[in-house]
């Protein structure tokens, strides 16, 4: 019987190690975060990191302020718990991210840490991540892209003109585990997306040895339409519920 | 004396004037965000939004209407609207670089006579960011850019060569600013418009690459 359903947040993460790669999906928002997967991260407290994904996060020194500054347009909820957690516990060696900057004057934690050579960043636009992703999954080993010639990304990398156009060779990103959040699924791993949340959830899935859903509910199975199945659950390794009310980053589950 | 300096809004408003019926246009974050807010009741525009959402409706700005599960690429919610598509962010890059986008609006730090676009790290700060930018400059049919046309300090941010990291070279088309619209052309730049009270030579003093004024030189209007 095929069952990746697993109990507990500690469980789906139990198996990786110091200097992993890890893809985390999402985009900025809490709606699209794997929180309680970062969560678990932090609680297990591995080292030497490589993060992928669209931004290094807020972290908990802005999340107060973050969520105060979009009351006036979203209310955002209290357990957003995203890549800031694991980079300000300092379990990050580099990242591989396309928004590390904030807009304006501040700072945010991955951006510090790069600034005091903590962290190294690999600045990468997200066309170019999420192809690589992609690539990953597809077992295409590298890919030409017409993105980055002349500019500081192309630097060390090798250019080459198909009908009179120049592209870069960038090299598949495959990882050790993909963390990914999902509306629903079902005990295949098969799964579903909430709108704008689907995002870099849906490209990391089964692009690393191990890809994990945290999912706020799993259903029957039959009862997903395979129409609209987005992610098949071969993809997908282990599959853990969200708790049903916010709970806090440092509690076990 | 030069006249007055367009607001934001009429920046936005200046640019939309681009926008054909049926276009597929993806908006960067500040000014050319309000481009997705006055667009003419004749024209049928498909906003792409690089998180993975297209033909979505407006800006959502009040917390009981908004859901977080539908934010367009600036994190603020969007209305839902029918006809509507949700793809991942895989698929909506495949859709900027297969050439699908007609237009995008971005903003700039700086842009260079030849229309080289910087934008990927801010005047002062040590990190940058590039975001979907660089492949929207890349790979966009027409590339759009809004902004000041000088920084906070009032030096140029039209220049003969981009002194701040580029994010792609000789990709702007037309350049949209509070003083001016300038087609980015072989020649050289064609000072096609200037704001109202506003002369060529004015705007030239805020310009460091020399400009080829219009023949057909307008005043900035919204039609």
């Amino acid at each position: 019987m095929i069952n990746k359903v697993v109990g507990t947040f500690d469980e789906a993460v139990s198996d990786i190690k110091d200097g992993a790669t890890l893809l985390v999906g999402g985009f900025g928002g809490p709606a699209e975060c794997p929180s309680y997967l970062i969560a678990a991260i932090a609680r297990k407290a591995v080292k030497d990191l490589t993060i992928v994904g669209n931004s290094g996060g807020w972290g908990t020194a802005f999340m107060e302020a973050l969520i105060k500054r979009m009351a006036s347009i979203a209310k955002f909820p209290p357990d957003f718990y995203d890549l800031g957690l694991i980079v300000e516990r300092g379990q990050v060696k580099k990242g591989i991210i396309a928004f590390p900057a904030a807009i304006g004057g501040i700072h945010t934690p991955f951006e510090k840490k790069v600034m005091n050579n903590e962290v190294e960043l690999e600045l990468v636009g997200q066309g170019t991540i999420a192809e690589r992703i992609r690539a990953a999954r597809a077992g295409i080993a590298a890919f030409y892209t017409p993105v980055g010639v002349g500019t500081f990304v192309g630097e060390g990398k090798e250019v080459r003109e198909f009908d009179g156009r120049k592209y870069l060779l960038e090299r598949a990103l495959k990882a050790d585990a993909s963390l990914i959040r999902a509306h629903k699924a079902d005990r295949y791993g098969n799964l579903v997306y909430k709108g704008s949340a689907r995002t870099f959830n849906a490209t990391m899935a089964g692009a690393s040895t191990v890809t994990i859903a945290e999912v706020e509910e799993v259903v029957e199975l039959g009862a997903l339409d395979p129409e609209h199945i987005v992610t098949p659950g071969l993809y997908v390794q282990r599959v853990v519920v969200r708790p049903r009310g916010p709970q806090p980053w440092d509690k076990p589950m | 004396m030069a006249g007055e300096r367009l607001d934001e809004r009429a920046i936005a408003l200046c640019a939309i004037r681009e926008f054909k019926d049926g276009d597929i246009v993806n908006l960067g974050v500040g000014i050319p965000t309000l481009c997705g807010t006055f667009i003419p009741p004749d024209k049928e525009i498909l906003f792409h939004s690089e998180n993975g959402i297209i033909g979505f409706g407006e800006i959502i700005e009040d917390p009981e209407r908004a859901s977080l599960n539908l934010i367009n690429a600036g994190a603020q919610p969007v209305a839902y609207k029918p006809g509507m598509v949700i793809v991942d962010h895989a698929e909506s890059f495949s859709i900027i670089l297969g050439g699908h986008i007609d237009i995008t609006v971005l903003g700039a730090f700086q842009v260079s006579e030849k229309g080289d676009l910087a934008n990927n790290i801010m005047p002062g700060k040590q990190v940058g960011s590039l975001g979907g930018a660089q492949d929207l400059a890349f790979c966009a049919k027409k590339v759009i850019v809004t902004m000041t046309h000088t920084d906070k300090h009032g030096r140029p941010k039209i220049l003969k060569n981009c002194t701040s990291r580029i994010t792609a070279p000789e990709c702007v088309d037309l350049i949209v600013t509070d003083v001016a619209v300038i087609e980015v052309t072989g020649r050289g730049l064609l000072l096609r418009e200037v704001a109202p009270g506003w002369t060529a030579e004015e705007v030239q003093a805020l310009t460091e690459p020399r400009l080829i004024v219009s023949p057909e030189l307008k005043e900035m209007g919204l039609l």
